[in-house]
């Protein structure tokens, strides 16, 4: 039924594909002129002389003959060891969703199931952990973590972010469990099957959704991570995030302005394209708290 | 489920919780009542054919030593939280006895490094968070109305902020901006003034960093609100078009009050977030003019010489007081909600 709600004058189109035009420019235009840029030596993309430069590509006609340059990617993952911080970041990732989502769903299912009121209390507890600046809790690990001589290296860092990412997972895949109606496990529970086994075969095969969508969240979370990953990981270690500050800054690598355009593009790309191909259960994860309250 | 379930399912959960959230509170506490041990300096005779001089120096072997036997440093009790760089008791009481008016005085105060990051991280939180409330709300009705078949690009295009992380984001903002870049350049054109850039004055700085944290928090409350909006329900807003309501007045008087939780979960959680904000200001370089709490930490944790373990874990428990703060309201709410559910 076409109802009159959903009917728009021509005003009200016009206005709002030029609204929506602009509101996308906003967003997209800096990763399209940074993709551009990446392709044009420093002289072009942060061109003292005129901007018109970095469209035309003069600079980079004169020091490489042509008008594109891959140089900055080529450079960056071979003398910049950029491949390495992207291996780091894969482990790093790959280990932080399995782990996470693993004490997630038996963690949030147990949640989910009690009717004691400690429950609640736990579910308060991760909300305040949720809140804390992760930069206040690195500055707790740092000292111990010295002294135990374990600073440095992944696994600290993996088990540092799956601990930060906990309360949030907890949140979200609890709220997935409780659309899961209670008699399906109750039904299972009769038939003789232990808690286990009911989360393991009857529950989790119905859970997909929701453990994509949380696994999503701990992705983007390890893979974008720059304050704990750069104050816990040693040089060698660095993941992508804390290597391309270091291009920027440091005596080492001479401030290699290009190295950092191209690894930005490195590192974002991956990421859209994970974003793309699984946009729904993103959405539907960051609606999941507040269409309810 | 009985108690014992509950806990074998929940402890792997639990145990990381407590071990890396919970403890390194505690642990960053303990830290923020030490301080660094002291360089131990000696007098060092040097002779030459014109005299003796004796000099002071730093002991290096004997430092390092005491360093070693004694890493956490000495007991300081609270006085890291009174220092010159923290709540600087000693110094506000200073200026509020040699000024004569309050505006001077809080010139004074806000010179000051805590309350100068506190300021910056309060202005930002609450500069922030409203515009990305109404840009939201704005973009999610203007996508709300679009043809079916573009929406799912236009969604994916408008939450590319979002997506990356602040470093990279305020990366690929400052390259623009900056006075090398399109943007900047520009705008040095339009203004013909050839030292107008993002970093000579402050309140440019504030300003772009505001701009960039609206940028990329607006996709989230675009998300959220777009998602609340699919729950507005039509019998009312058929009934206003029948009454003769026009587009602006349902959205005021049917829209905006169903969307009304949707808000303040949004304006929370911005807050919560914003309040942690330091990634930008390493992004847009703009450590001398604009400092947050949490970039304070940063700092001491990167210190070339020596990690001030003492400092920063003082700057952290403030800091987890002021979360504490803005935290009370949702806890009120959810302690509500979970009453009457039962």
């Amino acid at each position: 039924m076409e109802s009159k709600v959903n009917k728009y004058s021509k005003q009200l189109i016009i206005i709002n594909s030029i609204f929506i035009i602009f509101w996308l420019t906003i967003s997209v235009f800096p990763f399209l002129w940074t993709l551009w840029g990446s392709l044009k030596v420093k002289a072009d993309f942060f061109s003292r002389a005129d901007w018109y430069y970095a469209i035309s590509g003069f600079n980079t006609l004169i020091e490489t003959g042509r008008n594109f340059t891959l140089n900055g990617y080529i450079e960056s993952w071979t003398e910049g060891e950029f491949g390495r911080a992207a291996l780091n970041t894969i482990i790093v990732t790959i280990s932080v969703v399995s782990i996470s989502l693993f004490l997630g769903t038996l963690g949030a299912y147990a949640l989910s199931r009690s009717t004691y009121k400690y429950t609640f209390w736990i579910l308060i507890a991760a909300l305040i952990f949720r809140a804390m600046p992760h930069i206040t809790l690195v500055s707790g690990y740092l000292f111990p973590f010295f002294q135990f001589g374990v600073w440095g290296i992944l696994p600290t860092t993996i088990i540092v972010l799956v601990a930060i990412n906990q309360p949030f997972t907890l949140w979200l895949l609890y709220s997935f469990f409780k659309t899961v109606p209670k008699e399906l496990d109750e039904s299972a529970l009769i038939d003789g099957c232990s808690y286990f086994q009911a989360f393991r075969f009857i529950i989790m095969p119905v859970m997909w959704p929701g453990v994509i969508t949380a696994g999503l969240f701990s992705l983007m979370l390890a893979y974008n991570d720059f304050t704990v990953t750069a104050l816990l990981l040693n040089q060698e270690n660095y993941t992508m995030v804390p290597k391309i500050n270091a291009y920027l800054g440091t005596v080492e690598y001479g401030g290699n302005y290009m190295w950092a355009v191209a690894s930005v593009v490195s590192a974002t790309a991956p990421l859209f394209m994970i974003v793309m191909f699984f946009q729904r259960q993103l959405i539907s994860g960051l609606t999941a708290g507040a269409v309810k309250g | 489920m009985p108690h014992k379930t509950f806990f074998w399912f929940f402890f792997p959960s639990g145990l990381a919780m407590v071990l890396f959230i919970g403890l390194p509170i505690f642990s960053s506490f303990f830290q923020s009542l030490h301080i660094e041990p002291e360089q131990i300096l000696i007098e060092v005779e040097t002779c030459d054919p014109f005299g003796c001089e004796t000099e002071v120096q730093v002991d290096q072997e004997a430092t390092a030593l005491a360093r070693a036997e004694n890493p956490l440093g000495r007991f300081n009790g609270l006085e890291t939280y009174k220092d010159r760089n923290h709540l600087a008791f000693g110094e506000v009481q200073e200026a509020w006895v040699s000024t004569n008016n309050f505006s001077d005085f809080m010139k004074k105060v806000l010179n000051l490094p805590f309350y100068k990051s506190l300021l910056f991280t309060l202005t930002f939180c609450f500069s922030v968070t409203p515009c990305v409330i109404v840009l939201g709300f704005i973009v999610a009705l203007s996508v709300n109305v679009l043809a079916k078949s573009i929406k799912g690009m236009v969604i994916f295009g408008t939450i590319l902020p979002m997506i990356v992380t602040p470093l990279i984001g305020s990366l690929v903002l400052f390259w623009m901006i900056d006075s090398q870049g399109i943007l900047g350049a520009t705008i040095q054109i339009i203004f013909d003034d050839p030292n107008l850039s993002l970093k000579s004055s402050k309140k440019l700085t504030w300003i772009t960093l505001i701009i960039y944290g609206i940028w990329h928090n607006t996709p989230f409350a675009f998300v959220v609100f777009y998602a609340g909006l699919q729950t507005v329900p039509q019998d009312p807003m058929e009934a206003a078009v029948i009454d003769g309501a026009s587009r602006a007045q349902r959205v005021r008087h049917i829209v905006l009050p169903h969307l009304y939780p949707v808000a303040t979960f949004i304006a929370l959680i911005c807050l919560m977030d914003n309040f942690r904000v330091f990634e930008p200001i390493i992004g847009f370089s703009a450590e001398g003019v604009a400092q947050s709490l949490s970039w304070m930490i940063y700092k001491d944790l990167r210190n070339e010489t020596l990690m001030l373990f003492g400092s920063a874990g003082a700057t952290s428990m403030l800091t987890i007081l002021g979360v504490g703060i803005l935290l009370t309201p949702v806890l009120i709410r959810t302690w509500k909600e979970f009453k009457t559910e039962r």
